[in-house]
């Protein structure tokens, strides 16, 4: 019998292995852009960190360059991924902890083809898969904008990765696999306002870095865009024909909610999205309403659209009877969210949100545990949590009842499980 | 009737399932610590513990509390033997009008039973739901953190307290909040310059 | 020491006052306390404080036959250590130990009427008063203890509730005390105790409240429990001039624990046994109630100019021409700021009880007699079948809910006759209804002299009154609602020196050429009264700021530009003070967004001396203001109690903080829209100074200065100054938010 793995196929594989690696990491290899001396902020022009900052608010910089309690873009906030925990980095133009010796070049790179500017690789956690798209007078605007903001002496930490994860350049192969290198190009099918859109949405917006689901290698599934995902903890609704809200969103609900924060037939933006609507309130009109524009073309008409609770219909046919749910709701929520004042700082009519509608439990639950807490020195809406009022068991109740009797719809399956992973993170 | 454990003492209360337990404590076992102050879970005032837990009791219907330990500032200790929140918050002359103080204690003692050794910065921010309009915040955080050093330190605290001069010095409140992050941060390896 | 000629009146008219309303204040600078008097006999010569309006000394002071020792005052705890300051001082100079004083205070049926608990004069009326009338006690005992042994007075002395003498002598109060001894006039001169042998005044004595407050002591009106006692609530309208349409109240009776529904014109009320029943009953009530509305009140974002579009009746309150006048390029700047709510963590509260005939209320207003007087007019009955005693309500800071809460329960128990009547605000009523510190505007031009000192100054301030206190009937909400309606009293400006839009508005710096107008706006849209330190916050947010604008065209030290222009050597040294605790010299230089700034005044240029200096951070991308550092330096005059003070200095602080960054009312054209916490954001623990210390100058001897208000004013233009410094930006228009100070640093 012939031995298959002769000496000789092996050194050949061997080698032919090694010339694959070899060829791979002169692929990942990148070279070191020189460090410029940190340009004056005098240098640019104003109008350009105005436009700067305008994207830069819409591209969300600052929520995830800014540790809790730290100075802005100075990085240091811990973002958690499936393999691992990123440490986002200090982007204000100090010299030795910053990107203060970045010039324009290394800059657009950076967020075109996630490399830095020595030549290593970036974790896709900085979504350079939708910054790619940025064209480059907006690049040029944002780096105007960052190399004007104040400098931040401070370390960014070192990121916890497993192995291979921690070896940048196998970032490499992911993009291979799942960069479409920029900028956008315009769909001549379609106007100027919708190209406008998608550009910022799909772009410095990266909306569909949470709105998207992920394959395994963390990347996101293309065929299935704004169908859905997570983000920290929360649930990004499907935002594509496969929307679960009671109404459906049109273009000037979009531009409400986004603008505004809320939108009282829809409910309003919490959790991660809540920064994104508090950013968005600082764009231009038009920029919001291209977005809005683009975003209810995705929508267009719904594949599924949720069953609506009917008049007079109270709960769902055959769902037992849950008086523990309904007699909690009436003492503990109903002031608010049967009362009489209005959004955005009454309680939203329950049945009309997607927390309530939609594929997930999570925001739900996470919005009934935490609340909402008053911002620092703003109005804005306040609701006390309820983590330590309710056990497990009656936050079950409520949350069926509010599924069955003001949603209407068929149960959630595995709320226990979601409401013993809401209740681990951290609160409180 | 629905039964409440209030401070290791069972009372049968006669109030509607979902009467929030404000009322009940204030009215019905004539508990006065914990106050009205907005009713809507917006100020802290009426602040009480579940099961250690800080919770807005005037949010909080009776019916959700069967078999649970409510802990109100009367369960701190009393006027003749004041527990150590209660000390700290006498001692530092924690009070102006003194309506929120209640309030404050018992988030404060919830933060300091899970973690005793709390520092200024995480005092500051656990309390960020508690109002204060007289504007006493620094002597709060003064007389949490001092209680925290009488629940950690040596079990050396007097059960009746004698009227101590305050410091004659000025007061200072200081945190560590800066250091606290620029602590994280260090620990780390430098990193090269990118 | 002679005694007096008793009165031919009774005690009890004198306790019951003259039935003049006023502000107690006094119109000279301070109080003196050993003053020499004018010839003649009782009420010739000046008494001091409120000595003056009742000299009757047991009306202050009472021993009693078994030693106990009760002091009288008409003013009220309001959470400023009062109660424990107006005992030091009794105790140091009646000899007696601190914990045996016994105060009374602020009750219509046994105190002296000294007005409001306002205006920072609690401890320079009723303090000087209750010191004097103590020391002049202990010169009666002696006395009478002399007479006793047959010694001169000067060989006795007076210690621990007893006077002693040679020889071991030592007659007890108890034992000296008899029916009329105290039943006199005071005299225009006491002799007072030398402050070098203070044993509590001056010591930081601990309040004798807090013990209670910290384990569940019964401490406020809202923990009163009566027997019989019902819980009521009312129904206010949507909005000011709301009309109650008709409404069939049936459904809302019928509730459990439903007592009565109360309808009396627009005035709206439910009574239950139960305080939840009532809430639930309101909520009811609230829903079926349908009202027919009035789009009046202005437009908020126009509010300045809508104010400086309003007739103004014009005061001229200072015009100096003594020098050279203007000689350089003036100086302009005009600053705003929005109406202030006070925003009382506890919403207000009374329980009323009508019973054989008279009124009792349980109020915790800062004038329970004018209140008294409201009240007894809107009932139709005589003042004095209408009994209030004030009972401590949270932290008021001036005219909240009080007043109206206690007119709202007396109308209540008025028609449910021996039933103890609780009646309790909700959080959206005493944010809507309560009447609100006013808006202003303030417009400042200056020139310098070619030394770069001040040539010449004018300043104007736009105000609505500062006080629509209790007063007539018309000044409370249930008398304006209910069907026999009562109007709204004529608002007044509060004469100088002490102002009301108009305080503060004539600074203390020297001035060669000087004209300050006060505007007085007739015309009030929004329910406005006194908010703590009335017009200084804003006059001295205004004036304060202006300052370091002529300091920065000087080219000088904002320190320096106000010392050089101070002779007041008070003044000077409450300045210096601060800006040696801060270590102003060695400031950092602005840069990266951080910045120092400073500011002084005297408030009403009649009390306290305060300085504030205050370093912050700005992040000018989000617009968010962190203070890091405060230093601040008082003179109090006689300080009572010094941690008091400091207690009284930090907390002005930090509420000035959150007024100057955060606050303002907000309305539509017909409703106030601020109505909770979520909607009138004020400063949570995430915005509190890293440090903050006071430094207090101490002044043994001289007359007591208050300082409840003091802080109010430095504190705002502190904050301006040190915000102008971080950002190079000068903003003027108050709140100092994160919205505005982002616009102002990215234009």
């Amino acid at each position: 019998m012939k031995k298959f793995f002769t000496r000789r196929l092996v050194v050949r594989l061997f080698w032919g292995l090694g010339a694959l690696v070899f060829a791979f990491l002169l692929y990942a290899w990148r070279s070191p852009i020189p460090p410029i001396d940190a340009p004056a902020a005098e240098t640019f022009d104003a109008a350009a960190v105005r436009r700067g900052a305008q994207l830069a608010a819409l591209g969300d910089c600052a929520t995830c360059h800014t540790a809790p309690g730290g100075e802005t873009f100075a990085g240091g906030r811990a973002v958690e991924t499936p393999f691992g925990t990123i440490y986002s980095t200090n982007i204000t133009p100090d010299t030795p902890t910053g990107i203060g010796r970045w010039s324009q070049v290394a800059f657009q790179r950076a967020i075109r083809e996630g490399v830095d500017r020595e030549g290593d690789h970036l974790y896709p956690a900085f979504p350079y898969d939708h910054f790619t798209l940025v064209n480059d007078e907006d690049s040029a605007a944002l780096y105007a904008y960052i190399m004007t903001r104040q400098p931040v002496r401070a370390q960014t930490p070192d990121n916890h990765l497993a192995f291979p994860f921690n070896m940048r350049f196998m970032m490499a192969g992911w993009k291979l696999l799942f960069l479409h290198s920029g900028p956008y190009e315009p769909d001549t099918q379609r106007d100027a306002q919708w190209n406008r859109g998608a550009y910022l949405a799909n772009g410095i917006g990266h909306c569909g870095a949470c709105h998207t689901p992920r394959n395994g290698l963390g990347a996101e599934i293309a065929a299935q865009h704004f169908g859905g995902g997570e983000a920290e903890g929360w649930r990004a609704y499907a935002i594509n024909a496969d929307s679960k809200s009671l109404e459906a969103w049109n273009a000037e609900d979009l531009h409400m909610y986004l603008s505004k924060g809320w939108h009282d037939r829809h409910g309003d933006a919490h959790g991660p999205m809540a920064a994104v609507a508090q950013n968005l309130s600082s764009l231009p009109d038009e920029d919001v309403k291209a977005i809005a524009s683009y975003v209810a073309s995705v929508m267009g008409k719904r594949s599924s659209p949720p069953a609506s609770a009917g008049a007079g219909k109270t709960a769902l046919d055959g769902a037992p009877s849950n008086d523990t749910g309904a007699a909690i709701y009436a003492a503990t929520c109903a002031s608010c969210h049967d009362g009489t004042r209005a959004l955005p700082f009454g309680g939203v009519k329950l049945m009309l949100s997607t927390a309530v509608t939609g594929e997930s439990s999570t925001n739900l639950i996470n919005v009934i545990l935490d609340g909402l807490h008053a911002p620092e020195g703003t109005a804005g809406a306040i609701m006390p949590g309820f983590s330590t009022t309710l056990t497990d068991g009656q936050l079950e109740s409520l949350v069926a009842y509010i599924r069955s009797n003001l949603g209407a719809q068929p149960p959630w399956t595995g709320v226990e499980n979601t409401v013993r992973e809401a209740r681990s993170r951290d609160r409180d | 009737m629905i039964e409440l454990r209030v401070n290791g003492q069972s009372h049968n209360v006669s109030a509607d399932p979902d009467t929030p337990l404000l009322y009940v404590l204030r009215d019905e076992l004539q508990l006065n610590a914990a106050k009205f102050g907005c009713g809507l879970g917006q100020c802290g005032s009426c602040t009480v513990l579940v099961d250690g837990a800080p919770t807005l009791s005037c949010v909080t219907p009776i019916m959700l509390l069967e078999g649970r330990q409510i802990t109100t500032v009367e369960g701190l200790g009393t006027a003749e033997d004041p527990g150590p929140m209660q000390r700290a918050f006498i001692e530092e002359q924690s009070a102006q009008c003194g309506y929120c103080i209640p309030g404050m204690m018992m988030r404060a003692q919830a933060l300091l039973q899970r973690n005793p050794r709390a520092t200024d910065a995480e005092i500051r921010a656990y309390l960020e739901p508690n109002l204060c309009r007289c504007g006493t915040h620094m002597r709060i955080l003064r007389a949490v953190k001092r209680a925290a050093a009488m629940m950690t330190g040596p079990d050396a605290s007097p059960s009746t307290h004698t009227p101590v001069p305050a410091s004659a010095q000025p007061d200072t409140s200081e945190t560590d909040g800066d250091s606290q992050r620029d602590r994280r941060h260090s620990e780390k390896r430098e990193r090269p310059e990118r | 020491m002679s005694k007096a000629l008793v009165r031919g009146i009774s005690r009890r008219e004198v306790l019951r006052g003259t039935g003049a309303l006023v502000l107690s204040f006094s119109l000279t600078p301070g109080v003196v306390l050993s003053q020499a008097s004018a010839p003649g006999g009782p009420g010739g010569g000046k008494l001091p404080g409120s000595l003056g309006k009742n000299p009757l000394l047991d009306a202050w002071i009472r021993v009693d036959a078994d030693g106990k020792v009760t002091a009288f005052t008409g003013k009220a705890e309001l959470g400023q250590g009062l109660r424990t300051a107006l005992a030091q001082v009794v105790a140091e100079e009646l000899e007696i130990p601190f914990e045996q004083v016994s105060l009374v205070t602020a009750d219509t049926s046994r105190t002296v009427d000294e007005g409001y608990t306002a205006g920072s004069h609690s401890v320079q009326d009723s303090g000087a008063a209750l010191r004097n009338a103590a020391a002049q006690v202990r010169e009666i005992l002696i006395g009478e203890a002399a007479r006793r042994l047959k010694m001169p007075p000067d060989r006795l002395h007076a210690d621990t509730g007893a006077v002693i003498g040679p020889n071991s002598a030592r007659i007890t109060y108890a034992e000296l005390v008899s029916a009329n001894l105290l039943h006199v006039d005071a005299q225009p001169v006491s002799k007072l105790k030398d402050p070098t042998f203070f044993r509590v005044m001056e010591k930081p004595i601990q309040r004798v409240d807090i013990p209670g407050k910290v384990t569940g002591g019964g401490a406020y009106v809202q923990d009163m429990r009566l027997p019989g006692m019902l819980h009521a609530r009312v129904i206010r309208p949507p909005s000011y001039g709301a009309r109650l349409l008709p409404l069939d109240v049936s459904n809302i009776e019928k509730m459990t624990g439903i007592v009565k529904v109360i309808r009396d014109g627009r005035f709206l009320a439910v009574v239950a046994y139960r305080e939840f029943q009532a809430i639930k009953a309101m909520q009811a009530l609230s829903r079926v109630a349908t009202w027919e509305e009035v789009a009046s009140l202005p437009s908020q974002a126009r509010l300045p100019a809508f104010l400086l579009g309003l007739p103004a009746e014009d005061h001229i309150i200072l015009d100096k021409h003594d020098g050279a006048g203007n000689v350089g390029k003036p100086v302009e700047a005009t600053y705003t700021r929005p109406y202030l709510s006070h925003g009382s963590v506890g919403p207000s509260c009374a329980v009323a009880h009508l019973t054989d005939g008279v009124m009792t209320i349980w109020t915790h207003t800062q004038g329970v007699y004018p209140d008294r007087r409201a009240i007894s007019e809107m009932l139709g009955m005589p003042a004095d079948k209408v009994h209030c005693i004030h009972v401590e309500g949270s932290g008021c800071y001036g005219h909240n809910g009080a007043d109206d809460a206690a007119a709202d329960a007396a109308l209540i128990a008025n028609s449910m006759p021996d039933r103890p009547i609780r009646l309790q605000w909700m959080r959206e009523q005493e944010h809507g209804w309560e009447p609100y510190g006013p808006a202003m505007v303030a417009k400042a031009r200056a020139s310098l002299d070619s030394k770069g000192r001040i040539a010449d100054w004018d300043y104007g301030v736009w105000s609505n009154t500062h006080t629509m206190r209790p007063g007539p009937a018309g000044s409370l909400l249930a008398a304006q609602h209910m069907e026999k309606a009562f109007s709204p009293q004529e608002p007044e400006p509060i004469p100088q020196p002490e102002g009301g839009g108009d305080r503060n508005a004539i600074p203390l710096y020297v001035l060669a050429n000087a004209r300050v107008t006060h505007h007085f706006l007739r015309h009030m849209p929004v329910r406005v009264s006194a908010l703590r330190s009335l017009g200084a916050h804003m006059n001295v947010f205004a004036i304060e700021s202006f300052m370091d604008e002529l300091a920065l065209a000087a080219g000088t030290d904002p320190v320096a530009f106000r010392l050089a222009h101070l002779d007041d050597s008070r003044a000077r040294d409450v300045v210096t003070a601060a800006a040696d605790e801060f270590h102003w010299a060695d400031r950092p230089t602005p840069a990266g967004g951080h910045g120092s700034g400073f500011a002084f005044a005297r408030y009403k240029n009649l009390a306290a001396y305060c300085a504030v200096a205050m370093q912050v951070h700005v992040d000018r991308d989000t617009g968010r203001i962190r203070v890091l550092r405060v230093a601040a330096a008082v003179d109090t005059g006689q300080v009572i109690n010094p941690d008091g003070v400091r207690n009284q200095i930090e907390g002005g602080i930090l509420q000035s903080l959150s007024w100057t960054m955060f606050e303002g009312v907000t309305f539509d054209d017909t409703r106030i829209t601020s109505i909770d916490w979520s909607t009138y954001p004020i400063l949570r623990f995430g915005s509190v100074p890293e440090s903050l210390t006071v430094r207090v100058v101490d002044r043994p001897g001289t007359a007591f200065l208050g300082c409840g208000e003091a802080a109010q004013g430095p504190a705002a233009a502190a904050l301006a100054n040190a915000v102008a410094s971080a950002t190079g930006k000068r903003i003027r228009d108050l709140p100092l938010n994160a919205a505005r100070v982002k616009a102002a640093c990215n234009v």
